[in-house]
Protein backbone atom coordinates (compact mmCIF):
# COMPACT_ATOMS: atom_id res chain seq x y z
CA UNK A 1 0.00 0.00 0.00
CA UNK A 2 2.58 2.77 -1.38
CA UNK A 3 -0.62 5.09 -1.38
CA UNK A 4 -0.40 6.13 2.27
CA UNK A 5 3.18 7.66 1.20
CA UNK A 6 1.25 10.45 -0.94
CA UNK A 7 1.63 13.22 2.01
CA UNK A 8 5.57 13.09 1.17
CA UNK A 9 5.37 12.90 -2.35
CA UNK A 10 3.42 16.16 -2.51
CA UNK A 11 5.83 17.46 -0.48
CA UNK A 12 8.64 16.31 -2.89
CA UNK A 13 7.02 17.86 -5.78
CA UNK A 14 6.65 20.97 -4.06
CA UNK A 15 9.93 21.05 -3.10
CA UNK A 16 11.09 20.39 -6.52
CA UNK A 17 9.17 23.20 -7.97
CA UNK A 18 11.08 25.21 -5.66
CA UNK A 19 14.24 23.97 -6.33
CA UNK A 20 13.54 24.47 -10.35
CA UNK A 21 12.87 28.08 -9.91
CA UNK A 22 15.82 28.70 -7.91
CA UNK A 23 18.07 27.23 -10.61
CA UNK A 24 16.32 27.63 -13.62
CA UNK A 25 15.61 31.50 -13.57
CA UNK A 26 17.90 34.12 -13.55
CA UNK A 27 15.73 36.73 -11.52
CA UNK A 28 16.79 37.06 -8.16
CA UNK A 29 13.38 38.16 -7.15
CA UNK A 30 11.82 34.75 -8.32
CA UNK A 31 14.73 32.89 -7.10
CA UNK A 32 13.27 34.56 -3.50
CA UNK A 33 9.62 33.65 -4.25
CA UNK A 34 10.94 29.69 -5.26
CA UNK A 35 13.24 29.61 -1.79
CA UNK A 36 9.70 29.96 -0.17
CA UNK A 37 7.94 27.53 -2.17
CA UNK A 38 10.91 25.13 -1.11
CA UNK A 39 10.69 26.33 2.40
CA UNK A 40 6.84 25.52 2.64
CA UNK A 41 7.27 22.46 1.35
CA UNK A 42 9.75 21.51 4.43
CA UNK A 43 7.00 23.26 6.39
CA UNK A 44 3.93 21.14 5.48
CA UNK A 45 6.13 17.70 5.50
CA UNK A 46 6.69 18.55 9.08
CA UNK A 47 2.66 19.51 9.53
CA UNK A 48 1.82 16.15 7.83
CA UNK A 49 4.02 14.30 10.23
CA UNK A 50 2.35 15.38 12.89
CA UNK A 51 -0.86 14.66 11.87
CA UNK A 52 -2.48 11.49 13.76
CA UNK A 53 -5.53 10.12 12.30
CA UNK A 54 -8.43 11.10 14.27
CA UNK A 55 -6.37 13.56 16.33
CA UNK A 56 -7.09 17.28 16.92
CA UNK A 57 -5.48 19.98 17.55
CA UNK A 58 -3.26 19.82 19.98
CA UNK A 59 -5.47 22.28 22.53
CA UNK A 60 -6.26 20.26 25.54
CA UNK A 61 -9.95 19.67 26.35
CA UNK A 62 -12.26 17.93 28.12
CA UNK A 63 -13.19 14.46 26.47
CA UNK A 64 -10.62 14.63 23.81
CA UNK A 65 -8.32 11.04 23.76
CA UNK A 66 -5.96 11.85 20.90
CA UNK A 67 -4.03 15.04 19.61
CA UNK A 68 -1.81 15.62 16.99
CA UNK A 69 1.64 15.88 17.49
CA UNK A 70 2.56 19.42 19.24
CA UNK A 71 6.63 19.53 18.71
CA UNK A 72 6.24 19.54 14.76
CA UNK A 73 4.13 22.52 15.17
CA UNK A 74 6.20 24.43 17.50
CA UNK A 75 9.43 23.99 14.94
CA UNK A 76 7.69 25.01 11.90
CA UNK A 77 5.70 28.25 13.84
CA UNK A 78 9.08 29.30 14.96
CA UNK A 79 10.72 28.12 11.71
CA UNK A 80 8.06 30.32 9.74
CA UNK A 81 8.48 33.90 11.45
CA UNK A 82 12.76 33.29 11.16
CA UNK A 83 11.63 32.37 7.89
CA UNK A 84 10.11 35.71 6.95
CA UNK A 85 13.15 37.81 8.34
CA UNK A 86 15.82 35.74 6.52
CA UNK A 87 13.35 36.66 3.10
CA UNK A 88 13.36 39.80 4.23
CA UNK A 89 17.40 40.09 4.42
CA UNK A 90 17.34 38.80 0.98
CA UNK A 91 15.50 41.23 -0.48
CA UNK A 92 17.31 43.95 1.07
CA UNK A 93 20.32 42.06 -0.50
CA UNK A 94 18.82 42.22 -3.82
CA UNK A 95 17.71 45.91 -3.47
CA UNK A 96 21.25 46.75 -2.87
CA UNK A 97 22.37 44.89 -5.63
CA UNK A 98 19.83 46.38 -7.66
CA UNK A 99 21.43 49.73 -6.67
CA UNK A 100 25.00 48.61 -6.80
CA UNK A 101 24.82 46.68 -10.54
CA UNK A 102 21.78 48.02 -12.19
CA UNK A 103 19.93 45.03 -12.70
CA UNK A 104 18.40 41.60 -10.85
CA UNK A 105 19.18 39.61 -13.77
CA UNK A 106 22.42 36.80 -12.55
CA UNK A 107 23.34 37.19 -16.09
CA UNK A 108 24.03 41.02 -16.37
CA UNK A 109 25.51 40.48 -12.81
CA UNK A 110 28.12 38.01 -14.07
CA UNK A 111 28.66 40.48 -17.40
CA UNK A 112 29.34 43.39 -15.27
CA UNK A 113 31.50 41.15 -12.95
CA UNK A 114 33.62 39.81 -15.40
CA UNK A 115 33.98 43.40 -17.05
CA UNK A 116 35.45 44.64 -14.27
CA UNK A 117 37.79 41.86 -13.67
CA UNK B 1 5.41 34.46 -16.09
CA UNK B 2 7.20 37.77 -16.79
CA UNK B 3 5.15 39.69 -14.49
CA UNK B 4 6.81 39.99 -11.30
CA UNK B 5 3.77 41.31 -9.60
CA UNK B 6 1.96 39.07 -10.43
CA UNK B 7 4.33 36.02 -9.57
CA UNK B 8 4.10 37.69 -5.73
CA UNK B 9 0.54 37.63 -5.68
CA UNK B 10 0.27 34.00 -6.65
CA UNK B 11 2.55 33.63 -3.96
CA UNK B 12 0.96 35.08 -1.90
CA UNK B 13 -2.30 32.88 -2.46
CA UNK B 14 0.07 30.23 -1.98
CA UNK B 15 0.86 31.00 1.37
CA UNK B 16 -3.06 31.26 2.23
CA UNK B 17 -3.61 28.15 1.02
CA UNK B 18 -0.85 26.49 2.75
CA UNK B 19 -2.16 28.07 5.75
CA UNK B 20 -5.83 26.53 5.09
CA UNK B 21 -3.90 23.15 4.70
CA UNK B 22 -2.47 23.36 7.84
CA UNK B 23 -5.90 24.01 9.76
CA UNK B 24 -6.89 20.93 7.88
CA UNK B 25 -3.60 19.37 9.40
CA UNK B 26 -4.70 20.31 13.23
CA UNK B 27 -1.72 22.60 13.25
CA UNK B 28 -4.00 25.54 14.51
CA UNK B 29 -1.09 27.47 15.66
CA UNK B 30 1.20 27.33 12.28
CA UNK B 31 -1.55 28.26 10.32
CA UNK B 32 -2.14 31.41 12.13
CA UNK B 33 1.36 32.28 11.62
CA UNK B 34 1.39 31.18 8.11
CA UNK B 35 -1.70 32.85 7.17
CA UNK B 36 0.04 36.74 9.01
CA UNK B 37 3.56 36.02 7.86
CA UNK B 38 3.05 33.95 4.46
CA UNK B 39 -0.53 35.53 2.84
CA UNK B 40 0.40 39.11 4.39
CA UNK B 41 3.72 40.37 5.72
CA UNK B 42 6.13 38.48 2.89
CA UNK B 43 3.89 39.42 -0.13
CA UNK B 44 4.07 42.93 1.09
CA UNK B 45 7.88 43.29 1.34
CA UNK B 46 8.71 41.45 -1.76
CA UNK B 47 5.44 43.87 -3.27
CA UNK B 48 7.87 47.04 -2.04
CA UNK B 49 11.16 44.96 -3.20
CA UNK B 50 9.97 44.72 -6.63
CA UNK B 51 8.69 48.57 -6.55
CA UNK B 52 12.77 49.27 -6.44
CA UNK B 53 13.89 46.42 -8.25
CA UNK B 54 11.65 46.62 -11.32
CA UNK B 55 8.68 45.12 -12.42
CA UNK B 56 9.32 42.55 -15.32
CA UNK B 57 11.58 39.54 -15.68
CA UNK B 58 13.68 38.97 -18.84
CA UNK B 59 13.76 36.44 -20.94
CA UNK B 60 16.40 33.98 -19.71
CA UNK B 61 18.95 33.27 -22.30
CA UNK B 62 20.00 29.67 -21.31
CA UNK B 63 17.81 26.76 -21.56
CA UNK B 64 16.68 25.29 -18.61
CA UNK B 65 16.61 21.17 -20.08
CA UNK B 66 20.06 20.87 -17.63
CA UNK B 67 18.02 22.24 -14.50
CA UNK B 68 14.98 19.88 -15.28
CA UNK B 69 16.81 16.89 -15.00
CA UNK B 70 18.76 18.05 -12.33
CA UNK B 71 15.36 18.30 -10.58
CA UNK B 72 13.85 14.97 -12.39
CA UNK B 73 16.75 12.96 -11.03
CA UNK B 74 16.81 14.64 -7.30
CA UNK B 75 12.56 14.65 -6.93
CA UNK B 76 13.07 10.85 -8.28
CA UNK B 77 15.95 10.16 -5.34
CA UNK B 78 13.60 11.53 -2.85
CA UNK B 79 10.65 9.93 -3.46
CA UNK B 80 12.77 6.87 -3.02
CA UNK B 81 13.88 8.07 -0.16
CA UNK B 82 10.23 8.34 1.03
CA UNK B 83 9.24 4.51 0.29
CA UNK B 84 10.69 3.51 3.67
CA UNK B 85 8.76 6.43 5.96
CA UNK B 86 5.75 5.83 7.99
CA UNK B 87 2.28 6.05 6.42
CA UNK B 88 0.30 9.62 6.62
CA UNK B 89 -1.77 9.69 9.84
CA UNK B 90 -0.12 6.52 11.14
CA UNK B 91 -0.42 5.90 14.89
CA UNK B 92 2.45 4.43 15.99
CA UNK B 93 4.60 6.41 13.56
CA UNK B 94 8.52 7.02 15.75
CA UNK B 95 7.99 10.95 15.66
CA UNK B 96 4.54 9.96 17.40
CA UNK B 97 5.68 7.79 20.02
CA UNK B 98 8.89 9.51 21.32
CA UNK B 99 8.50 13.11 22.75
CA UNK B 100 5.31 14.17 22.06
CA UNK B 101 2.55 12.01 25.00
CA UNK B 102 4.96 13.84 27.47
CA UNK B 103 3.84 16.90 26.43
CA UNK B 104 0.70 15.81 25.54
CA UNK B 105 0.29 13.34 29.06
CA UNK B 106 2.35 16.01 31.78
CA UNK B 107 2.18 19.76 30.22
CA UNK B 108 -1.22 20.08 32.09
CA UNK B 109 0.34 19.30 35.80
CA UNK B 110 3.81 20.67 34.76
CA UNK B 111 2.93 23.97 32.81
CA UNK B 112 -0.77 24.16 33.40
CA UNK B 113 -1.72 26.19 29.55
CA UNK B 114 -4.04 23.82 27.72
CA UNK B 115 -2.29 25.25 24.56
CA UNK B 116 0.23 22.93 23.96
CA UNK B 117 1.75 24.50 21.64
CA UNK B 118 2.59 27.59 23.84
CA UNK B 119 3.49 25.57 26.81
CA UNK B 120 6.08 23.43 24.61
CA UNK B 121 7.21 26.50 22.94
CA UNK B 122 7.92 28.93 26.08
CA UNK B 123 8.27 26.55 28.33
CA UNK B 124 10.15 23.16 27.21
CA UNK B 125 11.87 24.38 24.39
CA UNK B 126 11.87 28.07 25.63
CA UNK B 127 15.61 27.91 24.80
CA UNK B 128 14.90 27.06 20.88
CA UNK B 129 12.15 29.93 20.89
CA UNK B 130 15.21 32.41 22.68
CA UNK B 131 16.92 31.26 19.50
CA UNK B 132 14.52 32.00 17.28
CA UNK B 133 14.09 35.41 18.48
CA UNK B 134 17.66 36.26 18.38
CA UNK B 135 17.60 35.26 14.73
CA UNK B 136 14.80 37.32 14.14
CA UNK B 137 16.92 40.82 15.69
CA UNK B 138 19.78 39.60 13.97
CA UNK B 139 17.65 39.59 10.83
CA UNK B 140 16.84 43.31 11.54
CA UNK B 141 20.32 44.52 12.31
CA UNK B 142 20.97 43.09 9.02
CA UNK B 143 18.04 45.25 7.16
CA UNK B 144 19.66 48.59 9.11
CA UNK B 145 22.63 47.78 7.93
CA UNK B 146 22.18 46.96 4.28
CA UNK B 147 19.61 49.81 4.07
CA UNK B 148 20.65 52.43 5.70
CA UNK B 149 17.96 55.61 4.90
CA UNK B 150 19.51 58.49 3.69
CA UNK B 151 18.67 61.49 5.79
CA UNK B 152 17.29 64.25 3.15
CA UNK B 153 14.27 65.39 5.30
CA UNK B 154 11.82 67.52 3.81
CA UNK B 155 10.51 70.41 6.16
CA UNK B 156 7.09 69.59 8.30
CA UNK B 157 5.36 71.73 5.65
CA UNK B 158 5.92 70.26 2.80
CA UNK B 159 4.65 66.96 4.35
CA UNK B 160 1.79 68.28 5.68
CA UNK B 161 0.60 70.20 2.43
CA UNK B 162 1.82 67.19 0.50
CA UNK B 163 -0.56 65.04 3.40
CA UNK B 164 -3.97 67.22 2.72
CA UNK B 165 -3.39 66.73 -1.17
CA UNK B 166 -3.51 63.20 -0.79
CA UNK B 167 -6.44 63.15 1.61
CA UNK B 168 -9.21 63.94 -0.91
CA UNK B 169 -8.11 60.99 -2.48
CA UNK B 170 -7.85 58.02 -0.11
CA UNK B 171 -10.84 59.88 1.46
CA UNK B 172 -12.86 56.70 2.07
CA UNK B 173 -10.40 53.82 2.85
CA UNK B 174 -8.65 56.37 5.06
CA UNK B 175 -11.47 56.87 7.30
CA UNK B 176 -12.14 52.61 7.23
CA UNK B 177 -8.27 52.32 7.91
CA UNK B 178 -9.40 54.92 10.82
CA UNK B 179 -12.05 52.49 12.30
CA UNK B 180 -10.29 49.35 11.56
CA UNK B 181 -6.91 50.34 12.94
CA UNK B 182 -7.83 50.21 17.04
CA UNK B 183 -9.67 46.97 16.32
CA UNK B 184 -6.20 45.35 14.81
CA UNK B 185 -4.25 46.01 17.64
CA UNK B 186 -7.34 44.76 19.73
CA UNK B 187 -6.73 41.60 17.87
CA UNK B 188 -3.07 41.40 18.20
CA UNK B 189 -3.32 42.00 21.85
CA UNK B 190 -6.17 39.02 22.54
CA UNK B 191 -3.68 37.10 20.11
CA UNK B 192 -1.15 37.98 22.42
CA UNK B 193 -2.47 37.43 25.46
CA UNK B 194 -5.17 34.56 24.78
CA UNK B 195 -1.82 32.23 23.64
CA UNK B 196 -2.08 30.33 26.58
CA UNK B 197 -5.70 29.12 25.94
CA UNK B 198 -6.06 29.02 22.23
CA UNK B 199 -4.17 29.19 19.42
CA UNK B 200 -1.89 32.64 19.30
CA UNK B 201 0.86 33.75 20.98
CA UNK B 202 4.07 36.32 20.54
CA UNK B 203 4.80 35.32 16.63
CA UNK B 204 1.91 35.89 15.20
CA UNK B 205 0.22 38.78 17.92
CA UNK B 206 3.98 40.58 16.84
CA UNK B 207 3.05 39.70 12.84
CA UNK B 208 -0.89 41.42 13.51
CA UNK B 209 0.80 44.19 15.38
CA UNK B 210 3.25 45.25 13.00
CA UNK B 211 0.15 45.02 10.36
CA UNK B 212 -1.57 47.80 11.78
CA UNK B 213 1.47 49.70 11.97
CA UNK B 214 2.53 49.08 8.60
CA UNK B 215 -0.93 49.68 7.47
CA UNK B 216 -1.36 53.13 8.84
CA UNK B 217 2.09 53.66 7.14
CA UNK B 218 0.82 52.78 3.78
CA UNK B 219 -2.09 55.06 3.57
CA UNK B 220 -1.24 58.49 5.65
CA UNK B 221 2.38 58.36 4.24
CA UNK B 222 6.19 56.98 5.80
CA UNK B 223 6.72 60.48 7.45
CA UNK B 224 3.44 60.71 9.55
CA UNK B 225 4.22 57.16 10.59
CA UNK B 226 7.49 57.81 11.75
CA UNK B 227 6.61 60.82 13.79
CA UNK B 228 3.38 58.19 15.31
CA UNK B 229 6.73 55.28 15.83
CA UNK B 230 9.77 57.16 16.65
CA UNK B 231 12.67 55.46 14.88
CA UNK B 232 14.77 55.09 18.11
CA UNK B 233 12.16 53.69 20.18
CA UNK B 234 11.14 50.80 18.03
CA UNK B 235 14.88 49.90 17.41
CA UNK B 236 15.27 50.23 21.23
CA UNK B 237 11.75 47.97 21.60
CA UNK B 238 13.50 45.60 19.47
CA UNK B 239 16.28 45.08 21.44
CA UNK B 240 14.45 45.21 24.81
CA UNK B 241 11.88 42.12 23.35
CA UNK B 242 15.85 39.71 23.39
CA UNK B 243 16.43 41.61 26.32
CA UNK B 244 13.34 41.08 28.92
CA UNK B 245 13.20 37.33 27.23
CA UNK B 246 17.08 36.63 28.60
CA UNK B 247 16.27 38.55 31.58
CA UNK B 248 13.43 35.87 32.67
CA UNK B 249 16.07 33.33 31.80
CA UNK B 250 19.04 34.79 34.44
CA UNK B 251 16.63 35.78 36.91
CA UNK B 252 15.36 32.37 36.68
CA UNK B 253 19.14 31.44 37.17
CA UNK B 254 19.46 33.44 40.02
CA UNK B 255 16.51 32.04 41.94
CA UNK B 256 18.17 28.85 41.68
CA UNK B 257 16.98 27.22 38.65
CA UNK B 258 18.00 26.30 34.98
CA UNK B 259 18.20 28.60 32.68
CA UNK B 260 14.41 29.50 31.34
CA UNK B 261 13.04 27.02 33.98
CA UNK B 262 10.20 29.23 35.43
CA UNK B 263 8.97 27.05 38.09
CA UNK B 264 11.49 28.95 40.43
CA UNK B 265 10.12 32.16 39.60
CA UNK B 266 7.30 31.88 42.21
CA UNK B 267 6.10 30.35 44.85
CA UNK B 268 3.79 28.20 43.41
CA UNK B 269 5.48 26.36 40.22
CA UNK B 270 2.43 27.08 38.18
CA UNK B 271 2.02 30.27 38.79
CA UNK B 272 5.84 30.97 38.16
CA UNK B 273 5.66 29.14 34.88
CA UNK B 274 2.53 31.50 33.81
CA UNK B 275 4.58 34.17 34.70
CA UNK B 276 7.20 33.36 32.81
CA UNK B 277 5.17 32.36 29.66
CA UNK B 278 3.49 35.93 29.95
CA UNK B 279 6.89 37.25 29.42
CA UNK B 280 8.77 35.66 27.44
CA UNK B 281 5.86 35.95 24.91
CA UNK B 282 5.66 39.72 25.62
CA UNK B 283 9.30 39.80 24.34
CA UNK B 284 8.59 37.91 21.57
CA UNK B 285 5.86 39.84 20.57
CA UNK B 286 7.85 42.88 20.95
CA UNK B 287 10.86 41.89 18.90
CA UNK B 288 8.93 40.12 16.43
CA UNK B 289 6.60 43.73 15.90
CA UNK B 290 9.32 45.77 16.03
CA UNK B 291 12.30 43.78 13.84
CA UNK B 292 8.79 43.77 11.05
CA UNK B 293 7.95 47.28 11.08
CA UNK B 294 12.03 48.25 11.18
CA UNK B 295 11.75 45.98 7.53
CA UNK B 296 8.59 47.80 6.29
CA UNK B 297 10.39 51.57 7.26
CA UNK B 298 13.33 50.08 5.65
CA UNK B 299 12.71 49.36 2.56
CA UNK B 300 10.39 52.04 1.95
CA UNK B 301 12.16 54.80 3.30
CA UNK B 302 14.95 53.73 0.80
CA UNK B 303 12.58 53.88 -1.63
CA UNK B 304 11.53 57.55 -0.90
CA UNK B 305 14.79 58.52 -1.04
CA UNK B 306 15.36 57.30 -3.95
CA UNK B 307 12.91 59.17 -5.47
CA UNK B 308 13.43 62.17 -3.81
CA UNK B 309 17.03 62.38 -5.09
CA UNK B 310 15.72 61.81 -8.74
CA UNK B 311 13.80 64.17 -8.56
CA UNK B 312 16.30 66.43 -7.49
CA UNK B 313 18.42 65.13 -10.43
CA UNK B 314 15.70 66.18 -12.75
CA UNK B 315 15.23 69.68 -11.03
CA UNK C 1 -37.48 23.76 15.59
CA UNK C 2 -34.47 22.59 15.53
CA UNK C 3 -35.10 20.92 11.80
CA UNK C 4 -36.16 24.59 10.78
CA UNK C 5 -32.58 25.85 12.16
CA UNK C 6 -30.78 23.29 10.29
CA UNK C 7 -32.77 23.94 7.08
CA UNK C 8 -32.81 27.48 6.93
CA UNK C 9 -28.70 27.39 8.36
CA UNK C 10 -28.29 24.69 5.13
CA UNK C 11 -29.92 27.17 2.66
CA UNK C 12 -27.25 29.71 3.82
CA UNK C 13 -24.52 27.64 3.49
CA UNK C 14 -25.74 26.16 -0.06
CA UNK C 15 -25.99 29.76 -1.26
CA UNK C 16 -23.07 31.50 -0.07
CA UNK C 17 -21.29 28.13 -1.38
CA UNK C 18 -23.13 29.24 -4.75
CA UNK C 19 -22.50 32.51 -4.95
CA UNK C 20 -18.55 32.37 -4.11
CA UNK C 21 -18.42 30.09 -6.99
CA UNK C 22 -19.91 32.24 -9.29
CA UNK C 23 -17.63 34.89 -8.45
CA UNK C 24 -14.89 33.01 -9.11
CA UNK C 25 -16.18 31.72 -12.39
CA UNK C 26 -17.04 35.76 -13.32
CA UNK C 27 -13.36 36.42 -12.28
CA UNK C 28 -12.27 33.44 -15.37
CA UNK C 29 -14.75 34.61 -17.72
CA UNK C 30 -15.61 38.10 -17.00
CA UNK C 31 -13.88 40.64 -20.50
CA UNK C 32 -11.96 43.38 -18.53
CA UNK C 33 -10.56 44.29 -15.09
CA UNK C 34 -13.47 46.09 -13.99
CA UNK C 35 -16.44 43.51 -14.19
CA UNK C 36 -14.12 40.80 -12.81
CA UNK C 37 -13.75 42.90 -9.94
CA UNK C 38 -16.95 43.78 -9.69
CA UNK C 39 -17.89 39.30 -10.01
CA UNK C 40 -15.03 39.12 -7.22
CA UNK C 41 -16.49 41.87 -4.54
CA UNK C 42 -20.02 41.72 -4.83
CA UNK C 43 -20.11 38.06 -4.86
CA UNK C 44 -17.92 37.44 -2.30
CA UNK C 45 -19.21 39.99 0.22
CA UNK C 46 -22.69 38.45 0.17
CA UNK C 47 -21.50 34.76 -0.73
CA UNK C 48 -19.35 34.69 2.50
CA UNK C 49 -21.90 37.28 4.22
CA UNK C 50 -24.29 34.25 3.67
CA UNK C 51 -21.50 31.26 4.74
CA UNK C 52 -21.05 32.96 7.95
CA UNK C 53 -25.09 33.80 8.76
CA UNK C 54 -25.57 29.88 7.91
CA UNK C 55 -22.63 29.05 10.78
CA UNK C 56 -24.41 31.37 13.29
CA UNK C 57 -27.55 29.71 13.00
CA UNK C 58 -25.83 26.26 13.53
CA UNK C 59 -23.59 27.65 16.47
CA UNK C 60 -24.27 26.33 20.39
CA UNK C 61 -21.80 28.28 21.87
CA UNK C 62 -22.30 32.28 22.18
CA UNK C 63 -18.60 32.91 22.12
CA UNK C 64 -18.72 31.15 18.91
CA UNK C 65 -21.73 33.23 17.54
CA UNK C 66 -19.59 36.48 18.76
CA UNK C 67 -16.71 36.12 16.95
CA UNK C 68 -18.77 35.21 13.82
CA UNK C 69 -20.55 38.59 13.98
CA UNK C 70 -17.49 40.55 14.58
CA UNK C 71 -15.41 38.77 11.50
CA UNK C 72 -18.92 38.81 9.26
CA UNK C 73 -18.67 43.03 10.40
CA UNK C 74 -15.58 43.07 9.54
CA UNK C 75 -15.92 42.10 6.06
CA UNK C 76 -18.48 44.27 5.62
CA UNK C 77 -16.13 46.85 6.48
CA UNK C 78 -12.87 45.61 4.89
CA UNK C 79 -14.40 43.94 1.27
CA UNK C 80 -15.83 47.37 -0.09
CA UNK C 81 -13.15 49.16 0.57
CA UNK C 82 -10.62 46.51 -0.60
CA UNK C 83 -12.99 46.90 -4.29
CA UNK C 84 -12.80 50.75 -3.82
CA UNK C 85 -9.14 50.64 -3.39
CA UNK C 86 -8.43 48.63 -6.36
CA UNK C 87 -11.09 50.11 -8.56
CA UNK C 88 -9.64 53.22 -7.89
CA UNK C 89 -6.22 53.08 -8.18
CA UNK C 90 -6.71 50.91 -11.33
CA UNK C 91 -8.42 54.45 -12.86
CA UNK C 92 -5.78 56.25 -11.34
CA UNK C 93 -3.44 54.34 -13.02
CA UNK C 94 -5.60 55.20 -16.77
CA UNK C 95 -6.69 51.69 -16.95
CA UNK C 96 -9.85 51.99 -19.23
CA UNK C 97 -12.94 50.05 -18.93
CA UNK C 98 -14.16 48.22 -21.62
CA UNK C 99 -17.46 49.93 -22.78
CA UNK C 100 -19.49 47.56 -25.33
CA UNK C 101 -19.02 44.45 -27.47
CA UNK C 102 -18.31 46.75 -30.46
CA UNK C 103 -15.72 48.58 -29.00
CA UNK C 104 -14.06 45.26 -27.15
CA UNK C 105 -14.09 43.70 -30.89
CA UNK C 106 -12.23 46.84 -32.54
CA UNK C 107 -9.57 46.62 -30.15
CA UNK C 108 -9.21 43.24 -30.19
CA UNK C 109 -9.09 43.65 -33.95
CA UNK C 110 -6.55 46.51 -33.70
CA UNK C 111 -4.29 44.36 -31.19
CA UNK C 112 -4.48 41.14 -33.63
CA UNK C 113 -3.88 43.00 -36.91
CA UNK C 114 -0.56 44.70 -35.15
Amino acid sequence: MLIGLYNYWIVVVLMMIGFYIVIAHGNLIKKIVGLTIFQTSVFIFYISMAKVDGGTAPILADGIERYSNPLPHVLILTAIVVGIATTALALALTVRIKEAYGSIEEEHIQEKDNQAC
Amino acid sequence: MKDLVAVVMLAGIYGLLSACFFVAMDAVDVAFTEASVGAGISTLLMLVAITMTGRSEQAARHKPALAFVVVVITGGLLIYGTLDMPYFGAVDAPIQVHVAPRYINDSMQEVGVPNIVTSVLASYRGFDTFGEAVVIFTAGIGVLTLLPVLRSRKGDDAVESLNDSMHEQHLIVRIVTKILIPLILLFALYVQFHGDFGPGGGFQAGVIFAAAIILYAMLFGLEVARRVINQTFIQFAAAFGVLLYGSVGLVSLLNGGNFLDYSVLSADPIAGQHLGILLIELGVGCTVTSVMVIIFFHFAGRKEDKQRMKEEEVG
Amino acid sequence: MDVAIEITSSICLLIGSFLCVSGGVGILRFPDFYTRMHAAGVTDTLGAGMILIGLMLQSQDFLVFAKLVMILLMMLFINPTASHALAKSAIHNGLKPVLDIKERNNTESESSSR
